[in-house]
């Protein structure tokens, strides 16, 4: 007989993971971030800490129109006030609340819809999944933007209808990502041997489909959340998204656009429109360099 | 061919390829990990050589280092690999670029991946050939035709003319072969050609490629974790393990008189026999099964398989046989569109919603896949603690200690209980699936090529423990395999299977032992044996039948 | 040969499917309008026989199916219906037919999709399939930072800022109201639109950059391309020869996805930069609330929109060796 007696399961070597906690996992690779995502983290809690106290951070109201209208910078006003006499750096900044808090809503409600029919469908894989499928394949053949310029047309433009009808628009395509990685962890002889045990659709779907998912449904929450954002702001921007006399960076960017003949004679001025629109790259590029950085990480990983 | 294009063609016995102190690193977990820790290999003209070893052993990287090409992500640190005269570590991609497809080719493990679907085979057999200039597309197409021939493909003339997804793996297996042997190099490189294949296709396959490699005298160096198979085909074998030669020395006396343990414990599965003994009590029965993957083509025909209680039964097939499908039946994951599951004399409820609580605890199933079977997120006391809460209702400490019990049955020890799966190998993977089985106290498991993805030495700790849990426990295995000698191992009674019928049942050495129905036969004698002078027996043998 | 026809078939098929429904809900869009829009649109002052003409004409009387059918049909048939705007509430009817309304400015919309088609295209395919043969090299690691700032940016952002360029120091004119001037040549229509098409371009690339890059390292991924390698084929042999008849579907893919969303980007740049075509009159329909143009609009660019996708999907079905050589 061979000499195999030595052999022991408990002593078997293989390339393992060597194991860590929890934080001590975070700090390693924290530490290895590159630049941009070190920008892009800092600049998302900058924003974060702008919207939450943005009632206390802001020098003026979101809507006193106590001031002259079109006042230059500095002097009382960092950036001037508007065409009603509105500051503008308070509108800014009252902006982050309405325009971040919005889209952060609205990716949440898309996530929930689309995220939870995605789960079904992919465990179900019979008549429901097909009928949602077909369905969301049908709303994902309108353009968004174009779909939801009718919807608002039918529906009106109040904030509400606005979260509505881009988080249902939305939460096509997260239903579509939800779908396809579930799919995968679905046929995962796991959760195979769950239903074998006879477990329910509620703990297959929490506890043995769901923590499998979660890193490519986190980079889509940053992705989606950008694209959410970007909607939004393009439809104030062509007047049809929030209202006055809300502060909106994507209306804030219309209502100075005629601000930027003036570049030529007073450079401050015609900045103005910039400003706004700044404010909306600077976090989608944030969020963007984020998710990158993630999404290298965890394709990594796998590998 | 003539051989007038082989303008290298040297005298067989020179010094082809020598490796001196090779050393690989590969690019993982955010730092350089050594694959190759310092080998040496010399290949002569027209010698085979044999590089054997377990997953991780470094076998492909080496063999691939062998034509100087390295996978993405790896590095060549140090050492010499010096190809007739060619130092490949410091020789330019240029100058790599005009040995590779002329002098030195490759065989690949999965043909279907690596032909190019958009080409017809014979263009791609050729195109080395011709855009090496070695000859002109006419004439190596010519030549491609009688290769084709000479690896005894249907239709030579023709088949050429298809793409690669109209041809089975076996043809394109060797349509390959024949691609690497256009040119007439001095040097093939053959990655593991016949894993993915079934046994009676890979004698085939082994056949056309031994013959066609001594028909040119070419040098050749096959890698494989098969022990047997790489019996048949090389002259000299390596053994490597951890990116270190084990030993080297002729085939023959390698199989015969092994220096080093390790080499011995390759085939210790097949050193493993259980004494049958025979029973009628019968605990689960599956009678005329029919079935159906939705409304697509009957994947099994009329099944009958008796499993006697205590005992182990085999099922035995190759790839598209039914026998997991059976599985399936038996499970309740796929309905039969006729016949029946009878377990302790009562019907199963066909599908797996109609079955109670009871019933689903009773029969347990483990996967070939260890790595997939359980949730990556889970530790091992939660993966394990599941079945105990849910059968069980037990909770906190009694769960905890049940799992402790647990681990131990299966020879892990408690610092066992907070690991992930990715945090232990491939054989505490499986065990810990095992003793997922047991926590739901079964009457039947079914095993699912439970120990085909492990090493050999793995392997026959699974099996023992098996083994042993059967006998303390009085468990019943029913035991899917294509791995023969996993059958002797472990059967009372084997089952055979054939395009979704049952070819015949009955004890282990009945149905191991002469005469055979047709089919069995070809199963059986198909199964390479540690043997050098096998496979030329063998040919012998179907010749004369023929 | 039969396979592939069936394919492409069932594909046209699915098609016209997916445009029955989509035309489906863009009709359906109309009922859930409130039921006083008839006064909406005429005005307070609307008489009650004014009011009941309009509904008449809009034939609210009539079964539903009926009038999705006369409206589908009529659209087959180029026929959008009649603008609501022009009406007034003393009954003097002065709107326009919806298609002479939109014709005019839908080719304009045309023509600077197709001219930042035209540009993008090429540039963005060149980018993508450099940055996947150099992978890791500096070269992929600017053209990648730069496309990844880039596709973050509204598209507003990127017009405004060259805007200021523009009226700062290129003294290139943002001004495209003429160009529906009759004697206005092709070459001054592009002057007209260098601006926006520049702008378009800028975002269309990085999106279309980074996945024409992520299928062709997908591709190259493949252990028949390690293959060609191991056989001593050149780089260029490799591409050309093994990667490229493979990755006409992903790039038709790649392509197709980018133009339709160049028809969406189109609707914001009219806007900024006051173009006249078919996205600026549908916003400007949308602030007045005037269903039949909103409607015609959208149906217009969902349309489009399917079109493209279709046209990928058949080109990756006759390219697909599977399908082209049936065993």
């Amino acid at each position: 007989m061979t000499d195999t007696n030595s052999y022991s399961a408990a002593t078997e070597v293989a390339s393992t993971i060597t194991r860590r906690t929890r934080w001590e996992r975070a700090r390693i690779t924290l530490k290895k971030a590159p630049l941009t995502a070190w920008f892009g983290m800092i600049v998302i809690a900058c924003y974060v800490f702008v919207a939450v106290f943005a009632q206390w951070l802001a020098p003026y109201g979101e809507a006193d129109s106590s001031f002259a209208a079109y006042a230059p910078w500095g002097d009382g006003h960092v950036f001037g006030t508007d065409q009603i006499g509105r500051d503008v750096f308070s509108r800014l900044i009252y902006g982050a609340q309405n325009t971040v808090g919005i889209a952060f809503i609205t990716t949440i409600l898309s996530f929930f819809i689309g995220g939870g029919l995605g789960l079904v469908a992919s465990i179900d894989q019979g008549w429901i999944d097909q009928l949602l499928s077909r369905f969301v394949d049908i709303l994902m053949a309108i353009p968004s933007l174009i779909f939801a310029l009718m919807l608002l047309t039918v529906f009106g433009s109040s904030a509400w209808s606005l979260i509505l009808i881009i988080a249902v628009l939305d939460s096509t395509r997260v239903f579509r990502i939800t779908r396809s990685v579930a799919v995968n962890v679905a046929v995962m002889d796991y959760v195979e041997a769950a239903r074998l045990r006879g477990e329910g659709l509620g703990w297959v779907m929490r506890r043995e489909i769901l923590p499998n998912i979660m890193p490519p449904l986190v980079a889509e929450f940053g992705l989606r959340f950008c694209f959410v954002f970007l909607t939004i702001a393009s439809l104030s921007f062509l007047g049809a998204g929030l209202q006055p006399p809300t502060a909106d960076w994507g209306s804030m960017v219309r209502d100075f656009a005629g601000l930027l003949q003036f570049a030529a004679f007073d450079l401050k001025a015609g900045l103005t429109p910039l400003l706004p629109a700044g404010c909306i790259a600077l976090l989608t590029v944030a969020v963007n360099y984020v998710v990158d950085w993630f999404l290298h990480l965890t394709s990594g990983l796998k590998d | 061919m003539s051989n007038d294009s082989n303008q290298n063609a040297g005298e067989t016995g020179e010094i082809l390829l020598e490796m001196r102190d090779v050393r690989i690193e590969g690019w993982s977990d955010e730092k350089w990990n050594p694959i190759i820790k310092g080998v040496d290999l010399t290949l002569r003209r027209g010698e085979i050589l044999g590089l054997i070893g377990e997953s991780g052993a470094g076998k492909s990287t080496l063999g691939l280092a062998g034509m100087g090409f390295t996978q993405p992500g790896c590095r060549i640190t140090g050492g010499s690999i010096v190809f007739d005269g060619v130092d490949l570590v410091t020789a330019t991609e240029t100058e790599k670029r005009a040995l590779w497809g002329s002098r030195v080719t490759y065989v690949a493990q999965s043909a279907a991946a690596s032909f190019n679907p958009a080409h017809r085979l014979i263009d791609q057999t050729v195109e080395a050939t011709v855009s090496h200039g070695i000859q002109s597309e006419s004439l190596a197409k010519d030549d491609a035709r009688i290769l084709y021939a000479s690896l005894s493909l249907p239709d030579p003339e023709t088949i050429g003319e298809r793409y690669p997804h109209q041809v089975s793996g076996g043809q394109l297996q060797r349509v390959m072969t024949a691609m690497a042997m256009s040119s007439r190099p001095d040097l093939i490189v053959f990655d593991e050609p016949t894993t993915a294949l079934d046994v009676t296709t890979q004698v085939e396959v082994l056949l056309s490629m031994r013959k066609i490699v001594e028909e040119f005298n070419t040098a050749a160096i096959y890698i494989t974790h098969d022990l047997a198979v790489v019996a048949q085909m090389a002259d000299t074998i390596k053994v490597l393990r951890y990116g270190q030669e084990v030993e080297e020395a002729p085939a023959r006396e390698m199989l015969e008189s092994p220096k080093e343990d390790y080499t011995k414990s390759l085939w210790s599965v097949r050193a493993l026999h259980k004494e049958t003994q025979p029973s009628d009590d019968i605990v689960l029965s599956i009678d005329g099964v029919d079935a159906a993957y939705g409304r697509g083509l009957k994947v099994l025909h009329n099944v009958n398989i008796q499993v006697p209680r205590g005992r182990t039964v085999s099922i035995v097939g190759e790839s598209g046989s039914g026998k997991s499908t059976t599985a399936r039946v038996i499970t309740g994951l796929l309905p039969p569109m006729s016949g029946q599951v009878t377990f302790n004399g009562e019907a199963l409820p066909p599908e797996l919603k109609g079955r109670s609580k009871d019933q689903l605890r009773r029969i347990q199933m483990i996967y070939q896949m260890a790595d997939t079977a359980m949730n990556p997120r889970q530790t091992v006391g939660e993966i394990i603690g599941r079945p105990l809460e849910f059968y069980h209702g037990l909770s906190g400490k009694a769960k905890e200690q049940r799992v402790l019990e647990l681990l131990e049955m299966i020879e892990l020890d408690e610092s066992f209980y907070d690991r992930l799966p990715s945090e232990m190998s491939g054989g505490q993977k499986q065990r810990i699936c095992i003793a997922r089985a047991l926590a739901a106290e079964p009457e039947v498991i079914i095993c699912d090529e439970v120990t085909s993805a492990l090493d050999q030495i793995v392997q026959e700790g699974i099996l023992k423990l098996l083994m042993k849990l059967q006998e303390k426990h009085g468990i019943t295995y029913l035991f899917i395999t294509h791995d023969i000698a996993t059958v002797e191992a472990i059967s009372d009674e084997i089952v055979v299977m054939y395009m979704g019928e049952v070819v015949e049942q009955g004890s282990k050495d009945q149905i191991l032992t002469a005469p055979f129905p047709e089919y069995t036969e070809l199963l059986l004698s198909s199964v390479p044996e540690m043997d050098p002078d096998w496979l030329t027996k063998l040919a012998e043998k179907r010749g004369q039948e023929a | 040969m039969n396979l592939i026809i069936m394919t492409i078939l069932k594909r046209l098929a699915l098609g016209v499917v997916t445009l029955f429904f989509v035309s489906l809900i863009i009709f359906s869009a109309i009922q859930f309008l409130p039921g006083d829009f008839g006064e909406a649109v005429l005005g307070q002052a609307a008489t009650e026989e004014t009011v009941a003409a309009f509904r008449r004409e809009l034939g609210l009387d009539e079964p539903a199916w009926r009038r999705y059918l006369d409206w589908v049909g009529a659209a087959a048939t180029g026929d959008f219906g009649t603008s609501f705007s022009g009406r007034a509430s003393s009954g003097v009817d002065r709107s326009r037919p919806v298609v002479e309304m939109i014709s005019s400015p839908l080719k304009n919309t045309l023509f600077l999709a197709g001219m930042t088609a035209i540009v993008a295209v090429p540039l963005a395919l060149f980018l993508g399939i450099t940055a996947a043969l150099w992978r890791n090299s500096i070269y992929d690691r600017v053209i990648n930072a730069a496309t990844l700032t880039s596709i973050s940016f509204p598209e507003f952002f990127v017009a405004y800022v060259l805007m200021l360029f523009s009226t700062l120091w290129w003294g290139l004119s943002a001004n495209a109201t003429g160009i529906n001037d009759a004697d206005a040549s092709i070459l001054d229509k592009a002057y007209m639109l260098i601006l926006p098409s520049m702008t378009l371009t800028l975002v269309i690339v990085a999106h279309m950059m980074r996945m024409t890059r992520a299928a062709i390292i997908n591709l190259l991924a493949s252990p028949y391309i390690e293959m060609a390698r191991l056989k001593g084929q050149s780089s260029l042999r490799v591409i050309l020869r093994h990667a490229l008849p493979n990755a006409w579907a992903p790039i038709a893919t790649v392509i197709a996805f980018n133009l339709a969303y160049l028809v969406v980007g189109v609707v914001v740049v009219e806007v900024i930069f006051a173009i006249p075509g078919a996205g600026k009159v549908m916003v400007d329909s949308v602030a007045s609330r005037d269903i039949p143009v909103v409607q015609a609009c959208a149906l217009i660019f969902a349309s489009v929109y399917i079109l493209l996708n279709l046209a990928a999907d058949i080109i990756g079905i006759v390219t697909n060796p599977r399908l082209l050589h049936p065993k």
